[in-house]
């Protein structure tokens, strides 16, 4: 985008040929408080220059799913500290699949237990990354692994 | 089912899922857009146009929440696009405008976008108005456009908008602030949001008072000032009233003429820089203008071949 050469101060008079930002849903599914976390990954992932829509505390699987539609983003991150993970996530994925949105990434942070991990990925969800996961390993996923905008 | 020309035929016909995808292909200008854009423009249906702007903070992700729940309440399809800024250096944003529109989110006949500026100074994306243009088919009506915090000058939106709304919130200046150039100016109507903190009635008073002397807005009636406190609604069927009022007014010639210039020049602005950084010569004028062996004038001449 030309306007945006002109402002970016990391390459000065240069065409922008980066790709496009990676636009990335975070929410946090359930009745649990608590969202420094989902907040700090939020900031972190703009830094490293997605394009992040924070949707707030205390959201339905079915609110997430049409906010993801609506945004048709690349990413969905849940954020969940709340023990409810087994009943929300999956719910998330199944919803998401009926849009016909397959190809969105969706992936997990919080207070999960082991015991859980393998039912979650049977169910949809791609990563799920616990507590002393860097915000630069999360972005380095998401890159690696988001469908391409577009 | 993913080139544009289909997507918008299924956008028409009430596929969110489908207007969705078209809006990134137009958030990123994909080049399979361009074919489409006459069919995207002449899909329009005519939804009012309603700009959300003011200063960061001043209620306006709550206020256009209160006025989709009110517009709803009358039964009209609510259209919403929210722009937030993008970072100078990584590009990155955070839209946080969903959250206070919490209790529409699986309203079917609300569709809520959010945009990064992307570079853009003026308040909004450089692409809104033709994602506007996407709503409009979609027959979304009216379609609320709210800008990225603003400060004095950022009055683009004035451009694309019918109907300007300029959120203020108590104690943000005095009589000065309020004949100072900029974004007062563009406003049809300001909205005094946070109407239940001790300094709105007097706020309002100043804004009253310094608008009806009409200064910039030759021609034009002053703008009315209304008091809303977004959070409770109060004040929201009065700032409807005083749009729906606006509409005539907005969709004047006058009007109609200074939006199609607005249009024509940011088409040709964006057309224009798109030729040029494609053009050959793009790197090595770079070059020149840095090294000052060359004026920025006359390289970006040389550039559209003039």
């Amino acid at each position: 985008m030309p306007a945006d050469e002109r402002q970016d101060p990391e390459q000065p008079g240069q065409p922008d040929e980066r790709p496009t930002p990676i636009r990335v849903l975070i929410a946090k599914p359930g009745l649990d408080g608590h969202d420094r976390g989902a907040k700090v990954l939020a900031r972190g992932l703009r830094d490293e220059g997605f394009e992040v829509i924070y949707t707030g505390l205390r959201q339905t699987p079915e609110m997430i799913a049409d906010a993801a539609e609506q945004e048709d983003v690349d990413v969905v991150g849940l954020s969940i500290l709340s023990g409810a993970h087994m009943a929300l996530l999956p719910r998330v994925v199944e919803l998401l699949r009926a849009k016909g949105m397959d190809d969105v990434l969706v992936a997990a942070g919080g207070i999960i237990p082991d015991a859980d991990l393998a039912a979650l990925r049977e169910a949809g969800i791609a990563e799920i990354f616990g507590p002393g996961t860097s915000i630069g390993q999360i972005a380095r996923y998401f890159r690696e692994r988001a469908r391409r905008p577009g | 089912m993913s080139d544009p020309g289909s997507l918008l035929e299924a956008a028409r016909t009430g596929d969110r899922r489908a207007l969705g995808r078209l809006l990134t292909i137009i958030e990123n200008q994909d080049p399979t857009l361009r074919p489409i854009l006459p069919r995207l423009f002449a899909a329009g249906r005519g939804a009012h146009l309603i700009g959300i702007t003011g200063p960061p903070g001043s209620g306006k992700s709550t206020l256009v929440s209160a006025l989709t729940r009110a517009l709803r309440d009358r039964g009209r399809r609510v259209g919403i696009i929210a722009v937030d800024p993008s970072s100078p250096y990584t590009r990155g944003a955070i839209m946080g405008d969903r959250i206070r529109m919490m209790e529409h989110s699986a309203d079917r006949d609300v569709f809520m976008r959010s945009m990064a500026s992307r570079g853009e100074l003026g308040g909004l994306a450089a692409t809104t108005w033709q994602a506007v243009a996407a709503l409009d088919a979609a027959a979304y009506d009216p379609i609320l456009i709210e800008t990225v915090g603003a400060g004095q000058s950022e009055v683009e939106i004035a451009g694309l908008a019918e109907t300007t709304v300029v959120v203020e919130a108590p104690e943000m200046g005095d009589e000065v602030q309020a004949i100072k150039a900029g974004l007062l100016e563009v406003a049809d109507i300001v909205a005094v949001n946070k109407g239940d903190r001790p300094a709105a009635q007097q706020s309002a008073r100043y804004l009253r008072a310094m608008l009806s002397t009409a200064g910039g807005r030759v021609g034009r009636t002053p703008a009315p000032v209304i008091l809303t406190t977004a959070t409770t609604g109060e004040g929201i069927d009065r700032l409807i009233e005083a749009i729906e009022r606006h509409t005539r007014e907005a969709r004047s010639p006058e009007q109609s003429r200074a939006r199609a210039v607005n249009q024509l020049r940011r088409a040709l602005a964006e057309l224009a820089q798109r030729r040029a950084v494609a053009h050959g010569a793009w790197l090595t004028s770079v070059e020149a203008v840095a090294e000052r062996r060359l004026d920025p004038i006359t390289a970006a001449e040389r550039l559209l071949g003039s």
